[in-house]
């Protein structure tokens, strides 16, 4: 969404604000003063700086979201040990609580900066702004953000990373896409975790999985992998690669991008 | 369960937008919100009440209006109503659709009274 070029106005809500509409006049001679302002726009300024500061150091920035425990931190251990010598990697982890995850992935030797948000349920982009702080984007290709373990928050609040990847986990049931729409809609890609567990689990299938997303109308990619059989992460690892190329090739072309737009909302976001 | 953060960024720039109108208290606060936003019209209400405090909107009444799901269709070109789970396209039943309206969460109009007003 934007604040400045007046998209927000759609098709489904122009009516409101057109002469004769519900909020043209207001009543007792007070000043009603049409804002259209996104209501995160703090947010989404804080987060539009820090994608700025990604993109000019050359970073593409990933954020995870899932339910806690569907494998977000044994994923990133997995793919670090796949990918470390091939990208400087960095993770920025946001939990309640702990710095389990991060002394994890620090163990890999790998920079990890965890953030612990108290109660709050989900990271936001001044959080994500000062864990970068105490990071040197010049000695890094992908900054990976892993969210808070919440299938309902994370969504809603723009980190200023380039793309989003929502993890379901075998054990959760093929219907979380249905039950939790804006998440997985949110994704550009879904990996479905544990997959090596599928053998004991008779009620989760992935091809259900798949319809339910497909009916939130998203074109994302579905990926089955287990961060317990490297030989699954195939698609993973070549996905990642082709969104660090796509993204060096927008920089190089002074463009950047935001997680899920789609088509026709690119356009209209040409300046974003 | 995020809703009082989103009241206070909304408050913020209400808070803004009246200093920018030279306002002397805001009445009324309308927001759109699409059922794809993540937030929760009731909890945002209820959340307004404890943030408004102290705030030049303590008085202020806040109305949340919802707007539908509407879909367009890239294969058969039908926009049509969709629901939060069911996105196809109502004609044809593709997946393939993109958004029009659903996903808003917009300040849509603040309501208040300027100072030089009150004084005429």
């Amino acid at each position: 969404m934007c604040d400045t070029c007046g998209c927000n106005v759609t098709q489904g809500n122009r009516h409101l604000i057109e002469a004769g509409g519900k909020h043209e006049h207001t009543h007792d001679g007070k000043v009603a003063v049409e804002v259209l302002e996104n209501l995160l726009s703090e947010n989404d300024h804080q987060a539009g700086h820090n994608r700025q500061h990604f993109g000019n150091h050359g970073v593409l920035a990933v954020n995870l979201m899932s339910s806690p425990g569907s494998g977000k931190t044994s994923l990133l251990e997995a793919t670090i040990d796949a990918l470390n010598q091939e990208f400087r990697i960095a993770v920025i982890v946001g939990d309640l609580e702990t710095e389990n995850d991060a002394e994890r992935i620090r163990s890999k030797g790998i920079s990890a900066v965890q953030i612990t948000t108290g109660t709050a349920c989900h990271l936001d982009a001044h959080m994500v702004h000062s864990a970068l702080h105490q990071l040197n984007l010049d000695d890094l290709d992908i900054v990976f953000v892993e969210n808070v373990g919440n299938l309902v928050c994370p969504a809603s609040f723009d980190l200023g990373q380039h793309l989003n990847v929502t993890l379901l986990s075998v054990t959760e049931g093929d219907d979380k896409p249905a039950k939790y729409p804006v998440i997985f809609r949110a994704a550009d890609a879904i990996l479905i975790s544990k997959s090596d567990l599928l053998p004991y689990l008779d009620d989760f299938k992935p091809e259900r999985a798949e319809q339910a997303i497909r009916h939130l109308a998203s074109e994302a990619p579905v990926l089955n992998l287990s961060a317990r059989n490297s030989s699954t992460l195939d698609n993973w690892l070549t996905w990642l690669r082709k969104a660090f190329t796509i993204q060096d090739a927008r920089r190089a072309a002074g463009e950047t991008t935001k997680p899920k737009i789609q088509p026709e909302g690119e356009k209209l976001h040409a300046h974003g | 369960m995020h809703e009082l953060a989103v009241c206070q960024a909304m408050l913020e720039q209400v808070a803004g937008i009246a200093a920018r109108e030279q306002a002397s208290e805001v009445t009324r606060i309308i927001v759109r919100i699409g059922p794809l936003s993540g937030v929760v019209p009731e909890l945002l209400e209820q959340a307004f009440t404890i943030a408004r405090s102290g705030t030049i909107a303590n008085q202020a009444e806040l109305i949340t209006e919802a707007t539908g799901i509407r879909v367009r269709c890239s294969q058969c070109g039908a926009e049509t109503d969709a629901g939060i789970t069911r996105m196809i396209c109502g004609k044809c039943g593709d997946y393939r659709t993109q958004l029009l309206s659903g996903d808003e969460l917009l300040l849509a109009s603040v309501e208040l009274n300027r100072a030089e007003q009150a004084v005429e």
